[in-house]
């Protein structure tokens, strides 16, 4: 791996090693430019993870730690924003993709001309993409034969037409998803194998799934989840071009005053500032770093921060929605073991105007329960917290019980945003973010309706209870979209169609901030095939010398 | 080994399970001392009991709550140090010829704990009661992996299918 001082201009800085800045590095750096890629987190290896559920998820070994870098959260610009951690994202290279759950659904054809075909929605920003599927299709197979993903072209009725197969079969089928697919098919609808970022077979110098069944929230030993620190990250390594530098916490992107960008400063581990120069930058930090970063970037020439002459960064916000329905079941599942899903139905996707609300559902069969959060949380609201007969239903439920989770539409709302908090400082010093959220009336019409949808999949099922968990507790989010969306409007987006911001000519921003609606949740897929379309874009302007 | 590294490395079903044996009734207690942990055991041991099967106290609960106060919990430790003077304020109201928690009959300390639930100190006690019944064990509960055992939790890094009754039936 080569190593640039700060002083070289390299070609390309990406900012975030996650499910976009990976491809980027990964494209660009074999395209032959040479590229830094500045990682906040810890450059972890395969035999640095770990069964360790204490430490992923209540110790926060993988992911932002909310005591060092808190964020502040309200339901309203009128209320003073409170500190209580409201999201959570991959905090080493490879970002997200490292502990996701590794879920790869594209979104569907009509996902990008909704608002067309369903009209307007008050009280929000909800529109049309830019882009169509077709124009993004191409890159969808790139990321699929790149990264390696697991499923059954053709399974599922409802997605749009592709030009290639999966390049690997699906995975076993686990009990939950049996009768998840027995009771899906009983009730008229179509359950299809679940696209897994995970290897069913060896695919190109990785093994395949051992199914020891500690995927969701953890990094994988056996290096078969498609995170992009087990596929791409390697490709760009072996360029010579590309150096990955972890623990590197940027706190601003340098502008000139031609208005473009030159390089980022950032802290080292010693929290030493340090500016690396660059032709260009990518920013891939996620939905709500990326925001965070550009409005600390703000200068004289971007008085509201970087690239937001629209004063539309951070606006829009869209949560990572979705019910959880759980149900017992009389013989063993042992749902602890393989893959957390593995049957999946979009027969609730699209909109119907007829519900007389917008919103709708992909539904998936899934255990992600451990030892630990099933202990705590999972059991039925109405089992004892503790004593004897906790302790027989615990040991009862852990393997007799699958959850149902529906993944349901988060409109985009202006007034849904994230901005920098004016008191909170995080342990580097800097602003943090604040959230102000709350659930559009539809999207709560839609959380209630598909809720009932998992119930009566449960009662087909055969479930002997059936348990579900308040819809109103939205929790912390982890797909992070929205926030400087995608636009041919430079007064009403941050970035335009190849997600190069409308402001700075050689700024590009992928990750999920460039969403402009949430489809049913599941965007990672989307946003690594935006962040493939983006390099490619990227790399033919560099090589015209318009950078 | 440092801490870090420790968390850090890679548990292999092999050394969690050495972790879990070895630890086995000899684990130093790190912060409480022996007469605070004897009283506490007595309370997570009525959170999880010990019936047919183990509970906290085989899984060696005290062991991880121990760790929680020396290290990532520290700031919790003035809840504990009140919330246990408290539990035993109301032992000595409730059963006025008790001289400890650790000497109440098991009836006795499901009724004290009843009347202590709603208390934040109850809510942090049965978390990291549970927690150190579920963790893996070297946070220093689940001692020979007695909590997976209960729930069913076979640790191996590899398994085929069939994984259960109605993947199997399916076949």
């Amino acid at each position: 791996m080569p190593r640039y001082r700060p002083s070289d201009t390299v070609d390309f800085l990406v900012i975030g090693s996650g499910a976009a800045g990976g491809v980027v590095a990964k494209e660009l750096s074999t395209a032959g430019f040479s590229v830094v890629v500045l990682e906040q987190g810890a450059w972890l290896k395969e035999k640095d993870f770990s069964h360790n559920e204490f430490a992923v998820s209540y110790q926060h070994a993988l992911t932002n730690n909310p005591k060092l870098q808190p964020n502040t959260f309200r339901a309203s610009a009128s209320e003073t924003a409170k500190v209580e951690q409201r999201y959570t994202y991959g905090r080493t290279v490879g970002g997200g993709t490292v502990h996701f759950t590794a879920n790869y659904w594209r979104f569907h054809p009509n996902d990008f001309r909704e608002r067309s075909i369903f009209g307007d929605v008050p009280g929000s920003s909800f529109t049309d993409w830019p882009i169509t599927y077709d124009e993004l299709e191409p890159y969808y197979t790139k990321a699929e034969q790149d990264l390696g993903i697991s499923g059954l072209a053709g399974a599922n009725p409802f997605e749009g037409p592709r030009s290639k197969p999966y390049p690997l079969p699906p995975l076993p089928v686990k009990s939950s998803g049996v009768l998840f697919e027995r009771a899906a098919k009983k009730l008229g609808l179509h359950p299809f194998p679940s696209p897994m970022a995970i290897l069913s077979q060896p695919y190109r110098g990785r093994g395949a799934c051992t199914h020891c069944g500690w995927c969701e929230y953890f990094g994988c030993e056996m290096r078969v989840k498609s995170s992009t620190l087990a596929s791409v990250i390697p490709m760009a390594e072996k360029t010579g071009k590309c150096e990955i530098r972890p623990g590197c916490y940027v706190r601003r992107i340098q502008t000139n005053n031609a208005g473009r960008v030159t390089g980022a400063v950032y802290f080292d581990s010693q929290r030493r500032e340090v500016l690396q120069r660059a032709r260009a930058v990518f920013l891939c930090a996620n939905g709500i770093e990326s925001t965070k970063l550009l409005l600390l970037s703000a200068s004289n020439r971007f008085p509201n921060g970087l690239a937001n002459s629209s004063g539309m960064a951070g606006k829009n916000f869209m949560w990572d929605l979705g019910a959880f329905v759980s149900g017992l079941f009389d013989h063993p599942l042992n749902e602890y073991k393989s893959v957390q899903v593995s049957r999946v139905i979009h027969d609730y996707y699209a909109a119907d105007p007829k519900r007389g609300f917008y919103g709708g559902a992909g539904i998936d069969a899934r255990f992600n329960w451990y030892p630990i959060s099933f202990g705590l949380d999972a059991l039925p609201p109405d089992a004892p917290k503790w004593g004897a007969d906790y302790k027989k239903l615990l040991g009862h439920y852990f393997n007799h019980t699958f959850s149902t989770l529906s993944h349901t539409t988060s409109l985009p709302v202006e007034s849904n945003r994230v901005d920098l908090d004016p008191t909170t400082k995080d342990a580097w010093g800097l602003p943090v973010p604040r959230l102000t959220y709350q659930l559009h009336p539809d999207d709560r019409k839609t959380l209630l309706w598909a809720q009932q949808r998992q119930i009566e999949i449960m009662q087909a099922a055969g479930a002997t209870k059936i348990w579900s968990y308040p819809i109103d507790d939205i929790g912390v989010s982890a797909h992070l979209m929205g926030t400087l969306r995608m636009g041919n409007d430079p007064a009403r987006s941050v970035v335009n169609r190849f997600n190069r911001a409308h402001d700075v000519p050689n700024l590009f921003i992928v990750d999920g901030s460039s969403l402009v609606t949430s489809a049913r949740q599941q965007p990672t897929a989307t946003i690594q095939a935006l962040a493939y379309r983006a390099a490619e874009a990227a790399a033919a302007r560099a090589t015209k010398g318009e950078m | 080994m440092t801490r870090r590294s420790l968390l850090l490395s890679p548990l292999s079903a092999a050394t969690i399970h050495d972790i879990a044996a070895a630890q086995q009734n000899r684990t130093p207690l790190r912060y409480l001392t022996p007469a605070a942990a004897s009283e506490l055991e007595a309370l997570t041991t009525q959170i999880i009991p010990s019936d047919t099967t183990p509970g906290a106290k085989e899984a060696g609960c005290i062991h991880f709550i121990d760790r929680a106060l020396e290290t990532f919990d520290r700031d919790k430790r003035q809840l504990y140090t009140e919330g246990l003077a408290a539990a035993q304020a109301k032992r000595a109201e409730l059963f006025p010829q008790s001289t400890s928690l650790a000497a109440l009959a098991p009836a006795q300390t499901i009724a004290l704990l009843k009347a202590v639930e709603s208390t934040d100190f109850f809510q942090l006690l049965r978390a990291h009661t549970i927690m150190g019944f579920l963790a893996s064990p070297d946070w220093g509960g689940n001692q020979l992996l007695t909590g997976w055992a209960h729930v069913g939790l076979e640790h191996r890094m590899s398994f085929q299918p069939p994984f259960g009754f109605y993947d199997k039936e399916a076949r």
